[in-house]
């Protein structure tokens, strides 16, 4: 397909390997926020490829990952509710709650349904008069427009039967944290293309001044991702700390103004909980008070919610590039994406099941470093 | 979920007062709101996220950054060569 085989070219790729090698004279560690570039790199071997002690480090960038506990046993609450349909995306139903899942819930009789817009959960409203409908609405920045625009447009069409659960979550003050954290080893950044695509990388600048970290905005396909990580390892090695747009074909300075201006006019900047990494300032999304008629936690009153991790799972250390799966016990073992113990597991963006599908096993440890 | 796939508009229409539009990703179809993409024309590339375009594709900046890659590797056989 146009513009994506071209970004695939081994030969390409070959080359900017090379380029790399010549320009790398010591390690460095760098970490690509986004779980879709953290799939790409394990599934392409691309960071065991790497020259010159150059390590990847896998950020918080899974949104199904950092959706916190709370807000997945909230959902399981309304979902039981009689008369609800819960709508979310696929691979939010395989993530475990305290106790149970989503997908679970729907085998035993809950009416939980997998959309692939949150448009679509808006049109279920429309047919579904009689019933409540309601959006489980995470992700970061690229998603917050989809959501912002089903708001409106269920407001648009009258409909009064549909909300929205919002987990919205921010990277800028995400990167913040991980470059606060003592022992932070990150010395730059590729920033996630898609988020920028929507928000324009602006916000980057004050961050890469501040804590003296390259940043460049980087696509997603391997070429992409190793022209970022070269781009990257040459502000380094020159001693810049700007921010560089690798992925010019999809993202603009300002980014999209359009999608912009509806999430400024749905949402409000929170402070928001990120799943085994705590609650992060004014790090998410939620509804304004013009929008709250559509604030599913208005809506459903489920009582006090007693939220519990599994006590093997080390997902924290794993968002925030503490450990890698490789270094967690329970990882291939009691863990695996068919019984996963924590989220990093289950998606396709989280860098376990990433380790997991690229076949990457514990024995493969020392090898790997 | 954050996987943004780039797709070619097919066709644009108006539903419920909504810019859309269905857009080819390698033969397979889907209807994507194209509210936030007013500039995207039939023929052009979209990326297209939970089935919203959220960016059009620059065709030049995409051949520019393939050639700039392209031409990197005479340099290299240069530095490299013999």
């Amino acid at each position: 397909m146009k513009y994506i085989d071209e970004y695939r070219d081994p030969e390409l790729a070959r080359l900017l390997l090379a380029e790399l090698g010549r320009v790398t004279t010591r390690p460095w560690t760098l970490m690509e926020v986004c779980g879709g570039q953290t799939n790409t790199i394990v599934r392409q071997g691309i960071d065991e490829l790497l020259p010159g002690g150059i390590e990847m480090i896998h950020g918080p960038g899974c949104p199904v990952c950092v959706t916190p506990l709370e807000v997945l046993d909230r959902a399981m609450a309304i979902a039981a509710t009689p008369g609800t349909i819960l709508t979310s995306f696929g691979d939010m139903l395989r993530v475990p709650g305290s106790r149970t899942d989503l997908l679970a819930q729907r085998a035993r009789g809950a009416d939980v349904r997998i959309v692939y817009s949150p448009m679509d959960a808006v049109t279920l409203a429309r047919d579904n008069p009689d019933r409540q409908v309601v959006f489980l609405a995470v992700g970061f920045e690229t998603t917050a427009p989809a959501n912002a625009m089903a708001v409106l447009h269920a407001a648009a069409l009258g409909i009064t039967n549909f909300s929205v659960l919002v987990s919205h979550v921010l990277v800028p003050p995400a990167m913040t944290a991980v470059l606060r954290a003592p022992g932070c080893r990150v010395q730059g950044f590729l920033a996630a293309g898609h988020v920028c695509a929507v928000m324009g990388w602006s916000e980057y600048e004050p961050l890469a001044e501040q804590f003296r970290v390259p940043i460049v905005v980087t696509g997603f396909e391997p070429l992409d991702l190793l022209e970022g990580i070269l781009m990257t390892v040459r502000q380094l090695e020159q001693g810049r700390h700007e921010v560089e747009n690798q992925y010019a074909r999809a993202v603009r300075r300002d980014g999209n103004t359009a999608a912009r201006a509806a999430i400024r006019r749905v949402f409000r900047v929170t402070d928001r909980a990120w799943r085994g990494i705590g609650t992060i300032p004014d790090s998410g999304l939620t509804l304004t008070d013009e929008f709250a008629a559509f604030d599913a936690r208005r809506r459903f009153d489920v009582g006090r919610l007693v939220v519990r991790e599994h006590p093997d799972c080390v997902a924290g250390d794993i968002l925030t590039g503490a450990k890698t799966p490789l270094d967690c016990a329970a990882y291939g073992t009691t863990c695996t994406p068919r019984t996963p113990l924590g989220a990093p597991m289950v998606s396709a963006e989280g860098t376990c099941a990433a380790y997991y599908t690229a076949g990457r096993r514990q024995e493969d440890r020392h090898a790997s470093r | 979920m954050c996987l943004g796939i780039p797709g070619r508009v097919a066709e644009i229409d108006q539903e419920d007062g909504l810019r859309v539009g269905t857009v080819d990703f390698g033969g397979v179809r889907k209807r994507v709101c194209l509210a936030y993409a007013p500039e995207a024309a039939v023929g052009d590339y979209v990326i297209v996220h939970v089935g919203f375009a959220i960016s059009v594709v620059d065709a030049a900046e995409a051949q520019r950054t393939l050639a700039v890659l392209r031409a990197m590797g005479d340099v290299l056989e240069r530095e490299l060569g013999p």
